[in-house]
């Protein structure tokens, strides 16, 4: 082994330690968050298609009443909430498809980043964007004159954006799933079915019998339900939360599985 | 700190992909400060080997060091950095911000500044990736492996797709930060590249090494003169006995001598033996690439 001298090649040698958090940086988050917000398609669809949905659905139903004495546009607006938030938490997680495409994630493995501190970025992401869209719905529905009281704003707020985890993972998933560069295009119009079964466009009770059944085991259902609890008092039944735990479970350790298919050296 | 391990050590890597061997048993060792041409045809090998270098892909069989320890090590530690053929960009970030960003994954990088200034885009932070031209791109992601100052650079085809000038300036850019004690290693397959910015040559073909050298010996491979002859039952060996004889082929009725004293050759086949229609022809460094690179030569060992 040669033993070269030690000729001065640098002023100062650079700091080799590792990154603390393996490369996760609330820097990295805020250029994140200013890249999603930058993209048309994701405000339109996140942002300002489901306060335009209420505009044209909910306010017509203004001065109805649920059988507790709440109004409807509360109802509709919090169902549309956990669809902008679903729709945001998606397309955040998705994203993870069209880095993958454009080969992002190959130039990031030539960096300290850390798979995992990648994906805690995109989750905090999908959640940052879930909660703005609950937020947007929410302020979109008080401006058009929707009151009830200030626990329902919050819980239903809460649960519409916590409940969006779910989809958070089903976004990481099939990001995992599909290198494609414009996955939403297609997960969009799912987005929309599950939806429907969950109830968010018209009550699931309007449906015909048999698509009431198969609707409680769709994963939209059981956090359309919990959202939803707080207005209406009805109490959350078990088959709601086991939904959503099912389901969260289901695409958390299907995103895990692929991920770390996607991470493993070939 | 002064690193007294080699830069680079592989040892009898091997890669295959179904019936495919695409490493064959390469071993190679660079020491700190080399410059180092890995040059070879396509499909060569370089960039799977450059693959396990980086620890993006794992060897079959065989060992990889990179400054001493693990590649993940290394990459995790910012003394390695790589500017890849697939590496990709985000299309929908500025110039600014793709440097800005990666800077945040490392403990400690040069200034995003200096990089882009050091990479010749400074002019260009605020465009669009997506709206860069391919020698653009290029050099944002060369400006992202400098960020961490890295004692080992490793790039892959750097120049493939650019125009004339397009790779001019990219090189330009690498001599610009070129310090000394940073090892480079690149694969091309552009001889003149190779000639023109390594130290070291290591030509590849089939997934092994056939020849390594200074870029000066690599030449001198190609230095010599190739003497045709017509000459029915050439005596091979007698041939290959004479001083200053490389090889010798025979091809039917024809003999060729690879030499480095084609007068003295000629002079023998002339006066020696029934030799006619002596043919002289001098070599180039592109023909000792293929010499060296292809298959069929087999005979001109």
């Amino acid at each position: 082994m040669t033993t070269l001298p030690a000729t001065p090649t640098r002023s100062v040698e650079p700091d080799r330690r590792l990154p603390a958090l393996g490369g996760f940086a609330p820097a990295v988050l805020r250029i994140e968050l200013r890249r999603v917000l930058r993209n048309r398609r994701t405000l339109a669809f996140t942002l300002i298609m489901p306060g335009v949905f209420f505009l044209i659905f909910g306010l017509p139903q203004g001065g109805q009443t649920l059988d507790n004495g709440r109004p409807v546009t509360a109802y509709v607006m919090i169902s549309l909430a956990v669809y902008a938030a679903m729709v945001a938490t998606t397309s955040a997680g998705g994203a993870v498809a069209t880095e993958r495409a454009l080969g992002w994630s190959r130039q990031l493995r030539l960096t300290p980043l850390r798979p995992s501190a990648y994906v805690a970025t995109k989750l905090v992401t999908a959640m940052t964007l879930g909660l703005l869209a609950v937020v947007v719905e929410f302020l979109v529905g008080a401006a058009a004159g929707v009151r009830v009281p200030a626990y329902v704003w919050l819980l239903s707020g809460l649960a519409a954006w916590l409940g969006s985890l779910v989809f958070a993972a089903f976004g990481l998933f099939i990001g995992y799933l599909v290198p494609a560069e414009n996955v939403m295009q297609f997960i969009g119009p799912i987005l929309a079915v599950l939806a429907m079964f969950g109830g968010l466009f018209v009550p699931v009770e309007v449906l015909p019998e048999v698509l009431q059944q198969v609707a409680t085991f769709t994963p939209v259902y059981g956090m359309g339900v919990l959202a939803r609890a707080p207005l209406t008092g009805d109490g959350v039944s078990a088959a709601a939360v086991v939904n959503l735990v099912g389901w969260a479970l289901v695409f958390g350790v299907g995103a895990a599985r692929l991920f770390r298919r996607d991470t493993a050296r070939v | 700190m002064t690193s007294t391990h080699p830069a680079v050590e592989l040892d009898g890597l091997t890669k295959t992909f179904g019936a495919v061997t695409a490493v064959d048993g390469l071993s190679l060792r660079v020491q700190p400060g080399e410059v180092v041409a890995f040059l070879g045809p396509n499909g060569a090998g370089k960039t799977t080997t450059i693959d396990m270098l980086l620890g993006l892909a794992r060897p079959d069989a065989g060992t990889v060091r990179i400054l001493g320890g693990t590649p993940d090590n290394a990459v995790a530690r910012g003394r390695v950095a790589a500017v890849l053929q697939t590496g990709g960009l985000l299309k929908d970030l500025t110039v600014g911000e793709t440097v800005e960003m990666s800077a945040h994954f490392y403990r400690h990088t040069r200034p995003a500044v200096e990089v882009l200034e050091r990479a010749g885009i400074a002019d260009i932070a605020a465009r669009v990736v997506g709206r860069c031209s391919g020698g653009q791109q290029q050099r944002l992601r060369f400006a992202l492996a400098l960020l961490p100052d890295p004692d080992l650079m490793v790039l892959d085809e750097p120049t493939t797709g650019m125009d004339v000038e397009g790779r001019r300036d990219f090189w330009q850019a690498l001599r610009r930060d070129a310090r000394a004690g940073r090892t480079v290693i690149f694969a091309t397959h552009y001889l003149d590249e190779a000639d023109a910015y390594a130290d070291r040559i290591v030509l590849v073909r089939q997934g092994r090494v056939v020849a390594d050298g200074t870029t000066a010996e690599i030449k001198n491979l190609a230095a010599g003169r190739t003497v045709r002859a017509t000459l029915p039952g050439a005596d091979q060996a007698a041939l290959a006995a004479l001083p200053g004889v490389d090889a010798v082929e025979v091809r039917g009725d024809s003999v060729l001598v690879r030499t480095g004293d084609s007068d003295a050759i000629a002079r023998h086949l002339l006066t020696r033996t029934a030799a006619r229609d002596v043919e002289i022809t001098s070599r180039n460094l592109e023909d000792a690439f293929l010499a060296l690179t292809t298959a069929q030569t087999g005979a001109l060992r």
